[in-house]
């Protein structure tokens, strides 16, 4: 159960959200600049809400009036970004195992298995990450999150900067992860037919407010409207 | 080799410390942060006499610093850990200039991502930060040591001219153009000078260009 209720200001730009959901997938939706990345952000706890609550379940990671405010490397939210942000300087196989390093977890073989046959990316573990396709880092920036083993997975408009053909080639991997792996998402995105694809619950978000939130059939009158 | 071994002791000492000084300039905002940076450049822009005379005054027997050393057993004075010393301190500025430009330069984005998979902000840093910056550490270090090398002012100044204890190579050229039939003598230690500086050089370069190659994911 991910629960938000926040506040913040950026300038000229307010955001308020609030919703609780205990959807697998939950799809912010909305043009861009609409404050679906900032709060993202704060639910990873890279941005801090001026006034609000983020809890997962009972565990509050912020909550202002209580003075609470878990720093980022503590929350175990894993975090997918538009730009992959694979860390150029290690092997795709060192990039995988950042997360379980610095998390301290054991060695998991046969968790290590099943994500890189699911994402398959078992070819590309020696390699660098500098010659990498745009899908196959994308797909190895999941894979490097999953194997963090965090308990909610942000995917920050994971497909947007891939074109047509890669967005079809990666969109499988996501229905996937979402019907097989155990970790709900924040699937963020301001493509309509990903989002109905992918997400179970959906927020819309119009100029930093939440217009709706339901399932994933608000989409269509909101799609709608916006083409 | 006296003045191999003060400018790497130098050099070695004084990196750590850049390294942590240039961060603090890269990456964070405090009170006196102009104050710190204008401190880490006066080496760069003082007289050397001054630097040595400053660190005379400091680290000598009678210095504040320099007498409570001496009680541990650590003396600088007309000593070569004294020379290493002053050449550190000239050094510095040049370590941590290209070091704090390329910390500047890694991109914050890696360290944000780096949070989000469990890394405290120390582990942020050994593990992505600090490779990321290797190239400018690199460079640092090979501007440091070939400074230590040529330091003279303020070397002469805080530690004398002690032949085998503190005489580098700068000092001796300097003695040796001083004294008559000295020439040839100099002449060798020019020469050394000149090995010395360039195989530093190209080892730097050798280094750099492999570390830029890891940066870009080859």
């Amino acid at each position: 159960m991910l629960r938000i209720d926040v506040e913040k200001q950026l300038g000229g730009f307010a955001l308020r959200a609030a919703f609780e959901s205990d959807a697998r997938v939950i799809g912010l939706f909305g043009p861009s600049g609409s404050g679906k990345t900032t709060l993202v952000n704060m639910i990873a706890g890279l941005l801090n809400p001026d006034r609000g609550i983020v809890a997962i379940d009972d565990d509050r990671l912020d909550d202002t009036e209580a003075g609470i405010c878990v720093p980022t490397h503590l929350r175990r939210i894993g975090y997918v970004f538009q730009d992959a942000r694979l860390f150029p300087h290690l092997s795709v196989m060192q990039n995988l195992d950042y997360g379980r390093r610095m998390n301290r977890l054991a060695r998991d073989a046969a968790e290590e298995t099943r994500i890189v046959d699911l994402l398959d990316i078992g070819h590309l573990l020696a390699r660098r990450t500098g010659k990498l396709s745009g899908g196959e880092r994308q797909r190895i920036a999941l894979g490097r999150a999953l194997l963090s083993r965090p308990r909610l997975l942000l995917l920050d408009e994971p497909l947007g900067a891939l074109d047509e053909a890669r967005k079809a080639e990666i969109l499988p991997y996501l229905v996937r992860l979402r019907d097989e792996a155990a970790v709900p998402m924040v699937y963020v995105s301001h493509d309509a037919e990903e989002m109905r694809q992918v997400a179970t619950d959906v927020a819309l978000f119009a100029r930093g407010r939440i217009a709706a939130f339901g399932d994933a059939g608000i989409l269509t009158q909101a799609g709608a409207r916006q083409v | 080799m006296l003045s191999i071994r003060v400018s790497l002791v130098a050099t070695l000492v004084a990196t750590p410390i850049a390294v942590a000084t240039a961060w603090l300039l890269a990456r964070r905002d405090f009170w006196g942060k102009s104050f710190l940076d204008a401190v880490v450049h006066l080496p760069l822009v003082l007289p050397p006499v001054v630097t040595g005379y400053l660190l005379l005054l400091t680290f000598g027997r009678r210095g504040a610093v320099g007498q409570w050393l001496a009680e541990f057993g650590i003396v600088f004075a007309f000593r070569w850990t004294g020379a290493a010393l002053a050449c550190g301190v000239m050094a510095f500025p040049l370590l941590v200039r290209p070091i704090r430009l390329s910390i500047e330069a890694v991109d914050q984005r890696l360290e944000q991502a780096a949070a989000t998979l469990g890394a405290a902000p120390w582990r942020v840093f050994f593990s992505i930060t600090l490779p990321l910056a290797l190239p400018g550490v690199v460079a640092g270090m090979m501007l440091g040591f070939a400074k230590a090398i040529g330091e003279f002012g303020a070397t002469i100044t805080f530690v004398s001219n002690i032949p085998g204890e503190t005489q580098t190579i700068s000092a001796a050229i300097y003695t040796l153009t001083q004294t008559p039939d000295g020439d040839a003598g100099a002449m060798r230690l020019v020469v050394v000078s000149i090995v010395i500086s360039t195989v530093a050089l190209v080892a730097s370069e050798v280094l750099a260009r492999r570390a830029g190659q890891r940066l870009h994911g080859l």
